[in-house]
Order: C-alpha cells, then structure tokens, then sequence
C-alpha cells in the first residue's frame, strides 16, 4: 500500500520533468499563424475529448461492471435495439463534427498559406504602409538557398527576417519534392520543381530557430536544416549590411554548381544575385539553351509547336504585337521574317511592323 | 462445376427446417465476377482518361493532337473495330440457335477485323515515333500512347482469347462451359469497343478541333 | 555474332556479382541466416518426406480453408520481417545524435524505412485480412467454397511472389529508398536510377493482381452463394464488413495498378507522366496513388471492425446492439472513403476550399465510426463477459483506436495538419490506428478462429502475456513519438542533433522491444497450444458458444464443410438454431460436388515472379521468354475442363459418423 505512495508522485515528477523539459514548440511557437495554428490544436483536441473520455470511460466501466462474475448487473440476452439510444449515438457525434466543420471552414481560408497577413500578432493588425519582405526560397539536394530580391543578397542554410514584419515567401525547389517548414513560425508548405508555392508568415519573438526540410527528399535529408533567424528591425539590416559585405556573386553557372547533390552545407553567403535568376530557378532554364517553362506552357497553350500550333502562335503574336512571342516562336522555327512572310502570307490585313 | 443437381419434389411440411435434405448447386458466379473485374478494368481506363485529361495539353513546345492525328485513318480504325462488335453479335446469335460452324465463322471474321484495327494503330504508332512524335517527347505524347496502347494491348489480349476460344469450341462444340466463355468474351469484347469510343471521340476528335 | 560481352548483357541484364553485398556485414550476417534456417527447413521436410503432401494437400489446394491458413502463415513471417525493420528503426534513432551517426548510413537507413512501410501493409496486413476473410466468410454464409476455387490459389501464389521478390531484394540489390509510396520525381528514373524501385514496382504489381482476383472472388461468392434464407439483413456482420472491404478493393486496386504502371513506363520507355520536364506532373502521382491508399486503410480495417462485432457479441452473450446500424456505418464508411484522399496531403497547396472540403468529409467518416463503438459498447451493456483472450484483444481495441480516431480528425483540420504533416505525430496517430485497429483486431481474430481452423484452442496465459506486451508496448513506443511530434520533429529522419530529443527515443525503443517480448510470446502460444492441443482440444466445434454458423461444423470442418447446406431463418443463425433444439442429421447423406485441386496457379504465379525479377534487372530474353511461357500455361489450363470430382457418399458417412462419436464423447 505505501509502495504506490511512493510510486505516484514519482511518476508525476518524472513525467513533469519530461515534458517540462521538452519544448513543443508547435504547442509554443514564436509566430503569429503558427500560434493560431496551435490555438486550434488544443481547441479541436478538446472537442474531440468531449466524446473520447466519455467513451473510454464507459468502456472500461461496462466491462467491469457486466463482467460474468458479477452476478447482480442485470442480463438482458436479446436486448439488441433502442431508437432513442441510436439517436444519441449518431447526433452526438454529428453536432461535434457540425463545430469542428465550421471551424475547420473558417480556419482553412484564414489561415491559407496563400493568403497575405491581416495582422502581425493578436490585436496588432499589419499596418498601412508596411512592406511585406519577400523571400524566395529553393530546395536543393540538400540544401536550402534563400534569395531576397529586395536586399539583392542570397544565403546558403541560412535565412533572417525581422520582427513583427509580414514574411512573403515564395517556394521552389530543383529537383524533388521537399518541404518548407520553420516550425516556431507557420505551417509547412510542399517545394516543388518548376512550381512556385507560397507562405505568408510572420515572426513575433527574436530568436534563433530550426528550419528544415519536412519532406523526404533522399540520402541527404537528414541534414538539410537551416537556420532562422528572428532580429529586429536594426539588427536585421546589419545582418544585411554584413551579407552585402561578403563579396561573392550568385550567377547562373554558380547556381547549377550549387545544385548538385551534396549534404551537410555550411552556411554561404551571396553578396549579389544575378537579376532573373530566381524566375529561371523556378521556370527550369539556368542551364543556357534550355527553354524556360513558362514559355513552354505559353507556346502549349496556343496548341504547341506542330504545323497548326505553330501557325496559331504567329497569328497571336503579330496581333498581340508581343515581342516576347514573337520572339520565341521565331526562335524556335525560323528567323524572325521567315516567321512575319509565313504568317502574312495567309493574311490580307496589313501587318504590324516586326522590330 | 458444370452439372446441377435436381431437386427431388417435397411438401413443405417434409423440409427439415434447418438444412436442405437435397443440395441445391449455387448460382454459377462466373458471368458476375467477369463483369467486376471488368469494371475493374474499366477503372485502369478511366485513371488513364484522367491523366489524359490533366496531360493532354502538356506539348512540350512540340506537336499536339491537331498536328499528328490522321482522322481519315482513324476513321477506318474505327469502324473495324466497330464492326467486329457486331459480327461478334451474330456469332453469339449463332450460339443461341446452337450452331457450331456459323458461330466459328463469325469469330474469325471478328478476329480478322480486330487485327486489321491492330495493324492499323500499329502504323498510326510507327509513323508518329518515326515522325519524332514518340511518347517521349511529351506528357501530351506519355498520355496518348498509354491511353491508345492499354487498349491496343487489351483487343490483343482479346485476339489470343477468341483464337484459343475458337479452338475449343471447333473441338469441344458449345458446351456449357464454352458458351459462359463466350459470353464473357462478348462481355470484354463490347466493352473495348466502348472503352475506344471514348479515346475516339475525347483524345482524337477534340484533339483535333483544338 | 554475338560477342560474350552482349550474350552475357542479354541473358542476365544489368545483374553482375556487385548486386550481391558481400561488402555489408549486416546483409552477410541476415544472408547466413537465412540460408541456415532455410536449408534447416527443406532438410527437415526432405527427411520427413512431406513434400509430396506439402504438394497434395496445400501448395496445389483450392480449399478456402487452407488457403486462408497459408495466407496466416506468409502474413506472420512477414510480420517477423516488418516487425525486425522497425526495431532496426528504432534502434538507430534512439543512438544517432550529434558526433554518434549511428550504425545505419543513410544509404540503409532509407531502405529499412521503405520495407517497413511496403512489407507492413502489402505482405503483413493484407494477407492476414484476407487470409482471415477467406476462411471464415463461406463458413458464415453455409457455403462449400468460394465461387472461383482455383483463382483463390492463383491470388495467394501471386501475393506470396511479390512477398519472395521484396525479400529478394535484401540480398541481390537493393530495395527502393523513396518512402512507402514511392513519390516521384524522387523515384523516377534520374533520382532512383537503381533497381529499388523496379523491385518495389514489380512486386506490387504481382501482389495486386492477386488481392484484385481475391477482391472479385469474395463480392461473388457473398453475393452468389450465401445459404437459402440467409437475406443480405441476415448476413453475419463480419460477413457485411468483408463485402465492403472487397468492394473497396476491386474499386481502388486498379488504381494502384494504373498509376505503377505509368511509374514504370517513365523508368523503362522515358515516358514524361511525372517528370519535372517535358510537361509530366509530379502532383498527379500524389493524387492517383492517394485515391488508391485512402480507401487500402479501410480495407485494413473493416473486416476487423466485423471481427470486433462478432468477438463482443459471442462474449457479452448477447445479440449484438443495432445491427441495422452497424451495416449502414459500413456502407456510409465505404462510400466516403472514396472522398477524403486530398487529407493526405494538404500541404501540396491546393487552396482553402478545396483543403476544407476534405477536411470536412474526413471528419465526417468519424461519425458512423463512432457509431460503430457505441454500438460494441451498448453490446456490452446488460450483457455477461467472458475475459477470453479475444476479448482482452478488444477492448484493448477499443479504447487504444478511439485515441487514434481523435489524433487523425485533429489532423482532418488543415491549418493543425500545417504544423503536424510528415512529423512523428503524424506516424504516432496512423501506427495507433494501424496497431490499435488492425493488429489489435488480427489477434482477436487469431484467437477466435484458431480452434475452428486447428481443432483446438490457443493457450490463453501466453494469449494474456502477449497481449499486455502488445499493449504496454504499444503506448511505451508511441506515446513518445506524439510529444516528439509536438516538439516539431519530421519523420524518416536518421540522425539528429538536439540532444533534449534522445530521451523520447530511448523510452520508444524500449516500447519497441516490449512489442518484440509481445511477438515473442504469441510465437510461443503457438508452440505451447501445438504441444497442448490434446488439453486444449475443441471436440464441440463451437468452443465459444458462438452465434454464427462457422460454429455449427466440426473444428475443423471437414473439407466440403456442411455435410447438408443449412437453411437460415433470422440473424446469428446458430444461436437461433441451438435455441430451437436443432438436432444434427445423422443420416441421408448424398456425395459431394467439390473443385480439384490444381497446380495452374502456383505455376502462373512462378512464372510472374521469374518475369518480375528478369524485368527489374533489365533481363529482356528470360522477361519475354517467361511472359510466353505465362501466356501459354494460362491458354493450356483453359483447356482443362474437368476441374471438379464427387467426395463419395462413404467418405461423407464416416466423416460424419466420427464426429457424431466426438460429440457424444464430449457431452459425457
């Protein structure tokens, strides 16, 4: 008998211990979607124990108490059917669903990686003027590269962003499917090859965070993780300044040298981007001579490059007097006035001058 | 499992109330499991439709349906395999009325349009992957090629089926056993030619009005 | 001429001696293993002369019975298998932090977790499934067998093919290292050049041309061949679950078959299905193979919620509460399984609506689910319960998949899944369900049957001990990786850096290891119940007090199971029958029509693993010649018409004669 007053609060330390000394940090992250998120954590959790203490109550109740030794509980062999019972048993289940339906709907859209911020932190709406700082984000093998466009910097497994100010990222990956996630921020979001997801986030504490990869990506995914860094608004342009400093530039050979396969980076650091390189990244064409796939969905679009496709794009590009399509569909299949002659030859209406 | 046994006759009153005195044989299951795995087959369709449907415009800046397909030669495809669903439909008339010679007759000459159907996309298939328009080349391509060469493959499958059938049924006459294998193979038989009315009307006729 | 060189290229491929690793001491020491206790084997039975009736009596029947038997037994090994990747697991997470990279490289690592996740689903819980289904359901409807004899042999040679070419791969080659589900463009050709997933590709494929033939089979023979009187309300709720779990199965296996299929042709021909170029589409894979794995889990479970059904009411004594309900949760499940597959991955981006739609739908299934539980409770209620080792089982169920079903709703909210998708919270919840559910109701099931299908029962103390090791274990295995989850942990991970992480680690291999002593002990319940089984002999048939017609024959039954097919006349037809003082005939027996047995399908199924193993090693002359010799041998078994035979009445008199002896015997 006094072994188990022993052995109780012992178990109750040890397991305070444990989970005191755990950080969960989805349950106590440092960014505002990410606490919504854990908001409805707990929430839906609590809903749910609604219906599953109770369950699990009754079940080990009924077996104590029906069990065959116990010859008082009443036996009722045939009793089989109770439409009151069955009533309860559907509807109790279904208004708890009807709850967590409608907050799943609300919480969905609200807090739609797609969606731009509406507020840096509870009661703290994103203010009028404020910028939302981009960061364009690439999944290597195995490695994360972090391009700001604004600040013209990039990073290697390293990434910084200020405090209380809206995040924009904008995800790509170059060769499988990884996943982005910071999990002190937001939730993750897949990094796909030739797409571009994205993640409206904000960071409400400074702090050094672990990113990672929350999709397995092969033999280097272990150790694709990379750091966050929360600053204020002064340290993060120092972080800036002391990256511009750095010297070397990202260019497109650079970029597919950085593609290939390797774990375990160390932190590099770019002090100048090659202006479209993440719009190549994303479309597939570093490489020169590749085409670029935005230009192949459009070329797609007007029905490919066979006999008809192709004649179809020509016809568009003159009445568009788009340059780019013009271009491309001369730079494909012929020079540029074999292209205008092929193409107003089956026309009689005058046409645009061709630069 | 071809026999059934017959019932002796009893008054209700004789029938023991828990078993049956006599064993009455279960219904033959054969024609209800062919038709499942025919819709089950009529999924593997459906999934390469839907993949068709998602990669069907994906050209690769290359040719598309418009630039490839001969319609005219689909066309005649198209009516052989047609036409093989209803000569298949008389042999099986000449089944009801019991007729070996008549049933074999029509066979072959289902068989016969079935492989001129097969010789054709054989072609349709050669001269695009020598044209360049491979199923490499594209999704668009990827997607045609799986989509027109499952079934191409299935009305194979369904010539060695009727050559093997013929077989048995020239040696073993109609038989039981040999009728539900006819019926089934009508079954399947039918059932590529609706499959193919699909790719006809939803790969070749749209693809060509895009 | 052919040079050496070419000749060697076309009889063996890509396979050279390099495929052998000789070089890794893990698979050297398995190898040895393995071969010592497989030549051990085949000199055992070689020396006891069994293989002609290992021939005769299993590899070649077409009985229900000893097929679903052989099922048991491929699924249990595989378990061993399975069960050892995970210890492997568990093992090398719980050392590999910060300078210590633990004893797996990454290399292995990927591949164990890999083969625990194909091998688990495809080779241990889909077999025992079926096994199960395929003995008990002809027995539940008053049939001899189900409708297609000899494609049941051919669907259990093919599963144990694509069983043999996943544990081939151990030791030629290498397993696929791409997660259970093999995403592209990780699989495709450019990333996964080598032969892993070809062999996971193929084996699949075999296995699943199995499991479809089984699914069309079992639809047949309960839609054909139930007893006279025996409407489908009449049905035994296991009878009900397996319905849906087949229809399920014929509706979402040629998916899988699909979308493999259009895999191997980007590997084999460079097709562009789901490549990052030429215009393929990666996401479609996601979706195509989700649709096929959504409705796998319910396959997995629902013939064990049947059993659950069947197990509390033959307990608690009583009928079993709202069986209108139960069969009408069934459907709803089976119906909405069909539109919840976007759940699994949320975060692929497909916009709010769309991700709340089927969140929603998700959350919905909970509904009949939960009714399902309410009404095994309210079986219990008023009832008197027998603490059977089955029941231990389900109660165990009960209470473990209700936390479980609570975790995969939480993860039905898109916003929550954000934060949880591929972390341990997300392996924690399906390894609850799986186990809690699956596992949990296959031991329940085990020990149900096992005395109708051996004769005698298991013995129930090692029954308790592997039961409350299963148990404990589970939560001291799992509850961890729920906090770990919480702490933002993501799964598949082979080395670690945070040191606060190892503790949880640590207590989950420990957990492991109490499953292990849990495995350990039913091994040992099956020994000690064989050494036992005069003591533990079940000489009725019915040892339980059943309610359901498979209890009304003999354990085990004779070959053609009712020696008169039953006529049924109300729900839990043998109680019914044992409440009208049935009285067993004793005479007027007639011969019986049964199929024979045949070697066809165990040579087809040969002839497909030859041509899976030549198409994964680029074999093309021994691919093309074996597909004609398939071919062939198929073309040549349709011409075998005489595919059945009479059991003499003499032999149905003695047969029935001893029984009628036993049970005398047994009533002294």
């Amino acid at each position: 008998m006094h072994i188990s007053k022993v052995i109780r609060p012992l178990a109750l330390m040890a397991a305070t211990a444990l989970l005191a000394g755990c950080n969960m940090v989805v349950l106590n992250p440092s960014g505002d979607i990410a606490a919504q998120q854990a908001k409805l954590v707990v929430t839906s959790t609590l809903l749910m124990l609604l219906i599953v203490v109770p369950v699990i109550a009754l079940t080990f109740f009924f077996a104590w108490r029906y069990r065959e030794a116990n010859k008082e509980a009443t036996f009722k062999p045939d009793w089989d059917h109770s439409t009151q019972l069955e009533l309860i048993i559907w509807a109790a289940p279904l208004l708890i669903i009807i709850a967590l339906g409608a907050i799943t709907w609300i919480s969905t859209h609200t807090l739609d990686p797609y969606r731009p911020l509406n507020r840096v932190a509870l009661n703290k709406p994103v203010p009028r003027d404020a910028k939302p700082l981009v960061v364009e984000v690439v999944a290597l093998d195995w490695k994360w590269l972090f391009i700001y466009p604004e600040q013209g910097i990039a990073l290697v497994n390293e990434m910084a962003a200020p405090v209380d100010r809206p995040i924009q990222f904008k995800i790509t990956a170059s060769s499988v499917m990884n996943a982005f996630y910071v999990p002190a921020l937001a939730g993750m979001i897949y990094a796909m090859p030739g797409m571009e997801t994205k993640l409206h986030a904000v960071i409400n504490a400074p702090g050094n965070y672990d990113g990672f990869s929350a999709n397995y990506s092969g033999e280097g995914f272990s150790h694709m993780k990379f750091r966050f860094h929360g600053l204020s608004e002064a340290d993060f342009d120092a972080w800036v300044k002391k990256n511009k400093a750095a010297g070397q530039q990202l260019d497109r050979p650079g970029y597919l040298a950085l593609a290939k396969p390797s774990a375990r980076e160390p932190v590099k650091t770019f002090a100048n981007v090659t202006p479209g390189l993440w719009d190549a990244i994303v479309n597939r064409c570093v490489a020169e001579g590749t085409m670029c796939m935005n230009r192949m969905m459009a070329i797609d679009m007007h029905g490919g490059m066979g006999k008809t496709g192709s004649a179809r794009l020509a016809e568009a590009a003159l009445r568009a007097g788009d340059d780019d399509l013009i271009r491309s569909y001369a730079g494909e299949v012929c020079t540029v006035a074999e292209a205008v002659a092929d193409a107003s030859s089956s026309k009689s209406a005058a046409t645009t001058a061709v630069r | 499992m071809s026999e059934i046994a017959i019932p002796t006759s009893q008054s209700a009153a004789d029938e023991p109330r828990f078993y049956l005195k006599v064993d009455r044989h279960p219904d033959n299951g054969t024609l209800l499991g062919f038709w499942l795995y025919l819709m089950s087959d009529c999924l593997v369709f459906a999934c390469l439709f839907a993949v068709y449907g998602v990669l069907g415009r994906s050209y690769a800046a290359g040719p598309s349906g418009a630039d490839l397909f001969d319609l005219p030669l689909v066309a005649i495809n198209t009516s052989l395999l047609l036409l093989s669903s209803i000569t298949y439909g008389f042999a099986m008339l000449e089944m009801q009325r019991k007729r070996v010679a008549p049933v074999l007759a029509w066979l072959a000459i289902t068989g016969l349009f079935g492989l001129g159907f097969l010789g054709v996309e054989l072609y349709e298939f050669h001269h695009l992957i020598s044209e360049g328009a491979g199923p490499q080349r594209s999704a668009f391509l990827s997607a045609f090629f799986a989509l027109v060469g499952t079934h191409g493959l299935h009305v194979t499958f369904g010539i060695i089926w009727l050559v093997t059938l013929m077989v048995q049924v020239g040696t073993m006459g109609l038989t039981r056993e040999n009728k539900r294998r006819l019926m089934c193979l009508s079954m399947f038989w039918h059932f590529l030619d609706v499959v193919w009315i699909g790719v006809f009307t939803f790969v070749y006729l749209m693809g060509t009005l895009r | 001429m052919f040079k050496d060189q070419d000749l060697a290229t076309l009889i063996f491929g890509r396979l050279t001696w390099e495929a052998f690793p000789y070089h890794e001491p893990i698979l050297v020491a398995t190898f040895i293993g393995v071969a010592l206790g497989g030549l051990a084997l085949l000199g055992g039975l070689t020396y006891f002369k069994v293989w002609g009736h290992l021939w005769r009596e299993w590899i070649t029947s077409i009985d229900h019975k000893k097929i679903g038997i052989m099922y048991m037994v491929l699924g249990i090994i595989m378990l061993l298998r399975g069960f050892a990747d995970a210890l492997m697991m568990r093992l090398q997470q719980a050392v590999a932090f910060g300078d210590n990279m633990g004893y797996l490289p990454p290399h292995h690592y990927d591949q164990v977790f890999t083969a625990h996740g194909v091998i688990m689903i495809f080779f241990v819980a889909m077999p025992l499934v079926t096994g199960l289904m395929n003995y008990v359901v002809p027995l539940q409807i008053g049939a001899r067998d189900v409708a297609f004899p000899f494609l049941n042999n051919f669907s259990f040679w093919m599963t144990t093919c694509g069983a043999v070419l996943v544990m081939m791969s151990l030791f030629v080659g290498e397993f696929a290292k791409t997660g259970w589900l093999a995403y592209p463009p990780l699989s495709g050709i450019l990333h996964s050049p080598d032969v892993g997933v070809d062999y996971y590709i193929w084996s699949l494929q075999i296995a699943g041309v199995g499991t479809l033939l089984s699914g069309i089979n079992l639809i047949a023979t309960i839609v054909k061949m139930r007893a006279p009187g025996m409407g489908m309300m009449k049905m035994p709720v296991f009878t009900w679950t397996s319905l849906c779990t087949n229809v399920l199965i014929v509706a979402a296996f040629p998916v899988l078959t699909a979308v493999l299929a259009l895999l191997s042709l980007d590997r084999y021909v460079g097709t562009a299905f789901f490549t990052n170029d030429l215009g393929g589409n990666a996401m479609m894979y996601v979706n195509l193979i989700w649709i096929w794995g959504h409705p796998e889990v319910y396959i997995l479970i629902l013939p064990l919620f049947g059993a659950f059904s069947e197990i509390v009411s033959t307990f608690s004594r009583k009928k079993l509460f709202g069986y209108a309900s139960m069969v009408y949760a069934t459907v709803v499940i089976t119906i909405l399984s069909y539109l919840v597959w976007l759940h699994h991955f949320f975060t692929m981006g497909s916009g709010a609506s769309v991700n709340s739609f089927f969140g929603i739908t998700t959350m919905i299934i909970s509904i009949p689910t939960g009714a399902k539980i309410f009404n095994w409770l309210f079986t219990m209620y008023h009832g008197r319960i027998k603490f059977e080792v089955p029941m231990l089982w389900t109660i165990g169920f009960m209470v473990t998949f209700v936390i479980g079903g609570m975790t995969g709703v939480l993860l039905a909210v898109p916003p929550a899944d954000f934060v949880l998708h591929n972390s341990l919270f997300l392996i924690a919840h399906f390894h609850n369900v799986i186990i809690g559910g699956v596992l949990f109701g296959l031991f329940a099931a085990i020990n149900y049957w096992f005395p109708k299908a051996f004769g005698y029962k298991l013995d129930s103390f090692w029954g308790k001990v592997s039961f409350w090791f299963w148990l404990v274990g589970f939560y001291v295995a799992f509850m961890p990786l729920y906090v770990l989850g919480l702490m933002g942990v993501t799964r598949r991970v082979s080395h670690f850096e945070d040191q606060s992480l190892q503790i949880w680690f640590q207590v989950a291999a420990f957990g492991a290891v109490l499953i292990a002593v849990g495995i350990a002990a039913f091994l040992i319940q099956l020994v000690v119940s064989y050494r036992n089984r005069e003591a533990l002999r079940d000489h009725t048939g019915d040892p339980w007090n059943g309610r359901t017609l498979e209890w009304s024959t003999s354990s085990p039954p004779p070959a053609y199971n009712f020696a008169f097919t039953p006529r049924v006349h109300d729900n839990d037809a043998w109680y019914d029958m044992k409440k009208a003082n049935f009285q067993r005939p004793l005479e007027g027996f007639a011969a019986i029509h049964m199929p024979s047995n045949t070697a066809a399908g165990f040579v087809l199924a040969v002839l497909s693993g030859v041509m899976g193993f030549a198409l994964i090693w680029h074999m093309w002359l021994v691919a093309a010649v074996s597909f004609a010799a398939l071919i062939i041998s198929a073309i040549v078994h349709t011409f075998n018409y005489k595919r059945d035979y009479h059991i003499p009445v003499e032999d149905v008199v003695r047969t029935e004669a001893t029984r009628t002896r036993i049970l005398a015997a047994a009533h002294v």
